[in-house]
């Protein structure tokens, strides 16, 4: 039977049942990380406190939202906005950290693709993450329903319609997951399920997933070396700091992760006060109308670059051409068919890919804001079939990459 | 031994009842999720069709969804006589002719605008365009505007009940199934 012993202290006490200092030891002083990385390697950091702004301005917006065809804009645009004192910061927080997330998602993701964190032992941390765009795209689009303006229903009405499938006419499949034959309460209610409590769920069970596929692994480092971890936290804890190559996750690169924290909060926080208006459409202060669609329908910037890509083809190809975007990044370790883990930067053809696939992905972004007409439809044909491309030589140009 | 086939024996039996159990509440789940009765009841919509003038596109509403009503003019008919494809989707009341269709886009189902002078809809979502009898002459949409299920009554149509025209449409696959 387990032995406890009287109390030295409140630690002791709380020592004695819950093992807090081996916890502490195996999450924080003792999980190592390499010396050898830059603020890019912070961003993870980034997007869990991020990820708490939005849980916890979505609690507060949760406790005045309400999800009823009827009220759901007034509670929303009047409500919260006009009525609750500091309603106007959780909402603005809210939609200026759903967006941000996405851009820092994509910061981390480019960062993982330039320095080879995804191969090499990491595959299950890159699957995770893309899980976790998955997890976030869904918990995005669901939260973008809720405020029942004109853009939330025309959203709600053309994506549900992708699930018909083009020709497939699946229009049962539509009608099930709308609940109707056009979003309507069923439709809003469920999506609040969705948004408050499924998806969330989801998502920190994913965050759980992508911590642990992090563990035997460790992260990856600016040169792409393979660090012998046990060595090295034996040299640290015999006392050669310096002569290490890792340190200790807390304190010491918990420090630079909040330096980096803090500089992004103060540009986060500028967004809420003074620039919030970018992730607030104007169109969605209309009313949801099922009569009536808006000139222009595009999603949220994040949402554009495979948006672009759906859009020059006939409804098919189109369909096919998406679902492809959608799903080709998680194969990415398999696709990249060299042993190197070095950065792009050295690697050849590969880092011409890289340049290549991050401008093709901006110039996509930028024309699926624009009208689909002319010069600019054009452009995005190009830059689209340049995204498929790209995904079709990668295994080749790296399969001829030299051993580095 | 004996005790181990036993628990073998209590993990399979208890296995089986749990797959059961599993397969039934997917089932309770996915039925939950289907459109209620009172949703699926269909509404009946009756168009007078006297109200309408030619050339004046109308929107009215059936099950939640807008329709087209477009009374077609002399030159139209002209247009349309030349072009089966576009006579077939043409309901005929009385001396005039009708293009009734759901107005949502076959593509990803916006509501594209119609342009009297023209004579033709354009669907601002993905640049789809449709002539006046709703058929379409510019992708991404798959193909004209869909017709609802629909019965002349005199001069009334009834939208939701399939007359022997409808089904003469849906037979020919000049429309699908809304
Ligand atoms: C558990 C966490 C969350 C809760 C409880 C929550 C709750 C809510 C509620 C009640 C609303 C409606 C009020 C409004 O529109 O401002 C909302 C809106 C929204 N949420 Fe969340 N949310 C959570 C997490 C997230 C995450 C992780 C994202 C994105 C990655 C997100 C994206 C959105 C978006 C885009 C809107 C629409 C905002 C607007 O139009 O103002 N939410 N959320
Ligand atoms: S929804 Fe009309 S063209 Fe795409």
């Amino acid at each position: 039977m387990a032995h406890f012993t009287k109390a030295t202290s409140v630690k002791d006490w709380f020592d004695q049942r819950l093992a807090i200092d081996k916890v502490e030891k195996v999450m924080m002083s003792e999980y190592w990380i390499p010396k050898n990385i830059n603020f890019l390697w912070a961003m993870g950091m980034v997007l869990v406190v991020t990820f708490t702004l939005l849980l916890v301005s979505g609690i507060f917006l949760l406790m005045y939202y309400q999800p009823n065809v009827a009220t759901a804009f007034d509670s929303v645009n009047y409500t919260i906005m006009r009525e609750v004192d500091f309603g106007w910061l959780w909402r603005h927080v809210h939609g200026v950290a759903a967006s941000v997330v996405f851009l820092i998602i994509y910061i981390h993701m480019f960062t993982g693709i330039y320095y080879g964190s995804y191969k090499k032992g990491r595959e299950m941390i890159w699957i995770s993450g893309m899980l976790l765009f998955v997890a976030f795209s869904a918990e995005a689009f669901s939260g973008y329903m809720l405020p029942w303006g004109q853009m939330s229903y025309w959203a709600g009405m053309v994506i549900t319609n992708l699930f018909a499938g083009g020709s497939l006419h699946a229009d049962g499949l539509v009608e099930w997951i709308r609940g109707d034959y056009v979003p309507a309460q069923a439709f809003l209610n469920r999506f609040f399920m969705l948004h408050v409590l499924l998806i969330p769920l989801a998502i920190m069970g994913l965050i759980g997933l992508h911590f642990a596929a992090l563990r035997i692994p460790h992260v990856n480092n600016q040169d792409g070396e393979e660090i012998d971890f046990d060595a090295e936290s034996k040299k640290y804890l015999a006392g050669d700091k310096a002569g290490s190559k890792v340190m200790r996750f807390a304190n010491d690169f918990m420090a630079k992760d909040m330096m980096v924290v803090g500089i992004y909060l103060i540009f986060f926080f500028y967004l809420v006060f003074f620039h919030y208006d970018f992730a607030m459409d104007p169109v969605n202060f209309d009313p949801a109308d099922g009569l009536k669609t808006p000139a222009h329908i595009y999603p949220e910037w994040y949402f554009l670059w495979s948006y672009e890509i759906l859009r020059p083809f006939s409804t098919n190809i189109g369909l096919i051409a998406f679902a492809f975007a959608q799903v080709i990044f998680v194969l990415l370790p398999f696709l990249d068919r060299s042993p190197n883990t070095t950065p792009a930067s050295r690697r050849g053809l590969f880092k011409i890919w890289f340049w290549a696939m991050l401008v093709d992905m901006i110039v996509l972004t930028a024309m699926g804001k624009l009208p689909p007409e002319g010069i600019f439809s054009t452009i995005g044909l190009v830059a689209a079939l340049t995204f498929i491309g790209l995904w079709i030589v990668l295994p080749f140009i790296t399969k001829m990459e030299k051993k580095a | 031994m004996k005790n181990n086939s036993r628990r073998g024996f209590m993990g399979k039996a208890f296995g089986a009842v749990a797959g059961i159990g599993a397969i039934g509440s997917l089932y309770a789940m996915k039925k939950s999720w289907d459109p209620l009765p009172s949703v699926k009841a269909a509404g009946f919509t009756t168009l007078n069709m006297d109200d309408y003038k030619e050339n004046e596109l109308v929107t009215e509403k059936w099950r939640g969804k807008p329709i087209f009503v477009l009374k077609q003019t002399k030159e139209m008919m002209e247009k349309a006589k030349a072009n089966p494809k576009d006579m077939d989707r043409l309901i005929q009341i009385g001396d005039s002719h009708f293009m009734v269709c759901v107005g949502l886009c076959t593509h990803l189902g916006c509501i594209p605008g119609y342009n009297p002078a023209e004579e033709s809809f354009l669907c601002a979502c993905h640049g789809g365009m449709y002539d006046f009898t709703a058929e379409v002459t510019k992708a991404p949409p798959p193909r004209g505007l869909d017709i609802p299920p629909f019965k002349i009554d005199g001069n009334k149509l009834v939208l939701g009940e399939e007359g022997p025209e409808y089904k003469k449409m849906l037979e020919a696959g000049i429309t699908l199934k809304v």
